[in-house]
């Protein structure tokens, strides 16, 4: 059976004088490897120079506040829940009067913490994320040196209330994700309840 | 006398002094051709362009913890890559580097020592060479050691044979066994390579036999025996054989340039240049140049093709390379008795 028009039938024969003598298939290499010497090297030279990223890289995550400086994680469990690695948990409290301006709903992540060993940067969290406070935005992940730093907390994960500190997610954050996230029977919720 | 004992003893530390230079850039040259032919930078951190990168590796070396395994033989294992060191660095003295210099009235020889028996020299010390991976590899008593040592000696012997063969074409041609006079008989386009294209593509074969370089670095062959003769190597002595194997391949490399392309000879110089003591400063610079052009030619072949099998290697030396060589010599021969032959047919 033939599926494609591209198979060659391979025959084991004999090789000719010409090839048993391996110098012409040797020069030949030789010239390949020749004309490489004049080709552009693929290296990118890291610190210096940067691959240029895509607009929606996935890298550190972050946990946004919303306009007034409060933070939008409600502490659902969506995320940790959508997360194939395994690597998102929280610890969610309730909200006392008076920090209302620190959380933006009664109920907020005391802990939240992602393992950098476990995650594999799918964006699932984000995709999963009612309240748009989880992204993953271009910023690279720092290389690491031990492991007891490996597990982010709340303070690497929430950006700065300053202007200056916000992180840009408007990339992420495009009216069409928006929409997206308001079809309660689209693709992600059904999953959930399926996996629970 | 004095002056002469003075002038050698200089002339053999700067010889010695630039073997180990290039040997070392040697490394740094390898690592970087290795890097251009697969379309990548290679070293470019320590100093500019990676200049220092052999004085990194070299200070890597000394610091590495020197290990001795228990069941070694100690004092062999020692020896091993002295000697290898050693054999590889005494091939250097009967190089013609370049024409004789004259200042003054005294004349004072680019050549260590002019031996009259300079190749027979050459090829007892490069044959000797063997015994520093033999010996490494049989000192260090592990199997991969062992192996890898029992296929250097193998390879060295079998290629030896037709190494000399084409060698002894060489020399019914230029009637000569000194490398001095080998290089002087090759002025202008006399080159040897000429007169003698197989046997000098017999040569260039069994020399990348001989260093063991690829395509026939079976000795330290990594996919089958880890590091071959020297698995049990560390620290400076590992070095030591990594870095005899470069300067292996610069003294090969200066062998073929004098046996087969002129030496310190190159065309139609004489027309431009007519001082001597120039042409002798020029001489060298060209020998160098063909020199580095074959340490490349070394490193391009190491880049491009793979390694033999075991059993092809021995195929090829034996059953392709000696007869080829021994229809050479013959050959030669009859092309050297071609007067003698044509007088006796015509006779008839």
């Amino acid at each position: 059976m033939q599926l494609t028009n591209r198979s060659k039938v391979v025959v084991k024969k004999e090789m000719t004088f010409v090839e048993r003598l391996y110098l012409p298939a040797i020069f030949s290499g030789m010239i390949i490897t020749f004309k490489h010497l004049f080709k552009k090297s693929a290296t990118i030279k890291y610190p210096e120079q940067t691959r240029e990223f895509s607009k929606i890289y996935r890298g550190q995550h972050v946990l946004k506040r919303d306009e007034a400086g409060a933070e939008r994680c409600t502490a659902c469990g969506l995320c940790a829940v959508a997360c194939p690695a395994e690597a998102i948990t929280m610890t969610a409290a309730e909200r006392k009067p008076g920090e209302e301006g620190l959380y933006r709903e009664e109920k907020y992540a005391a802990k939240y913490e992602i393992n950098m060993l476990r995650c594999i940067f799918c964006g699932d969290c984000e995709e999963a994320c009612p309240k748009e406070a989880i992204f993953l935005t271009d910023r690279k992940v720092d290389s690491f040196y031990q492991r007891g730093n490996l597990i982010f907390g709340k303070d690497i994960l929430v950006e700065g209330v300053a202007a200056e500190e916000r992180i840009d997610v408007s990339s992420r954050q495009t009216p069409e994700v928006a929409e997206f996230k308001k079809q309660k029977n689209a693709q992600h919720n059904i999953l959930f309840t399926k996996r629970k | 006398m004095q002056d002469f004992i003075i002038y050698k003893g200089l002339l053999a530390i700067i010889i010695f002094a630039i073997t180990l230079v290039v040997a070392m850039y040697s490394t740094y040259a390898e690592r970087k051709v290795a890097a251009f032919l697969q379309d990548r930078v290679g070293p470019d951190r320590a100093g500019p362009f990676g200049i220092l990168q052999p004085l990194a590796d070299g200070v890597k070396m000394f610091m590495k913890e020197e290990l001795i395994p228990s069941v070694s033989n100690k004092t062999l294992f020692i020896i091993g890559p002295g000697i290898s060191m050693l054999t590889a660095c005494m091939t250097g003295t009967v190089i013609p580097w370049g024409p004789a210099l004259t200042i003054g009235d005294k004349i004072y020889s680019l050549q260590l020592t002019n031996l009259n028996i300079g190749i027979l020299y050459l090829f007892g010390v490069i044959s000797l060479g063997v015994y520093g991976i033999m010996i490494g590899g049989w000192a260090s008593n592990n199997k991969f050691s062992l192996l890898g040592a029992i296929r250097a000696s193998s390879q060295m012997i079998s290629y030896e044979v037709a190494m000399g063969l084409s060698i002894i074409a060489l020399v019914m041609t230029t009637g000569t066994l000194s490398l001095g006079e080998i290089a002087a008989q090759q002025t202008g386009w006399h080159w040897n390579i000429l007169v003698q294209p197989l046997g000098c593509l017999i040569f260039i074969i069994c020399a990348f036999a001989e260093t063991n370089r690829a395509p026939f670095d079976l000795p330290e062959c990594e996919t089958e025996l880890v590091g071959g003769y020297h698995t049990e190597y560390s620290s400076m002595k590992l070095g030591f054989f990594l870095f005899a194997e470069y300067i292996n391949m610069f003294i090969s490399s200066a062998v073929i340039s004098t046996f087969y392309f002129g030496g310190y000879n190159m065309p139609f110089i004489g027309r431009f240049v007519h001082d001597p003591n120039a042409l002798a400063i020029l001489g060298v610079v060209f020998m160098f140049a063909k020199v580095f052009f074959f340490i490349f030619f070394f490193m391009w072949v190491r880049w491009t093709i793979p390694r033999f099998r075991y059993d092809q290697l021995m195929n090829l030396g034996w059953k392709i390379l000696i007869p080829i060589s021994i229809l050479n010599l013959v050959l030669t021969g009859v092309f050297g008795m071609r007067h003698e032959i044509m007088n006796y047919f015509s006779s008839l």
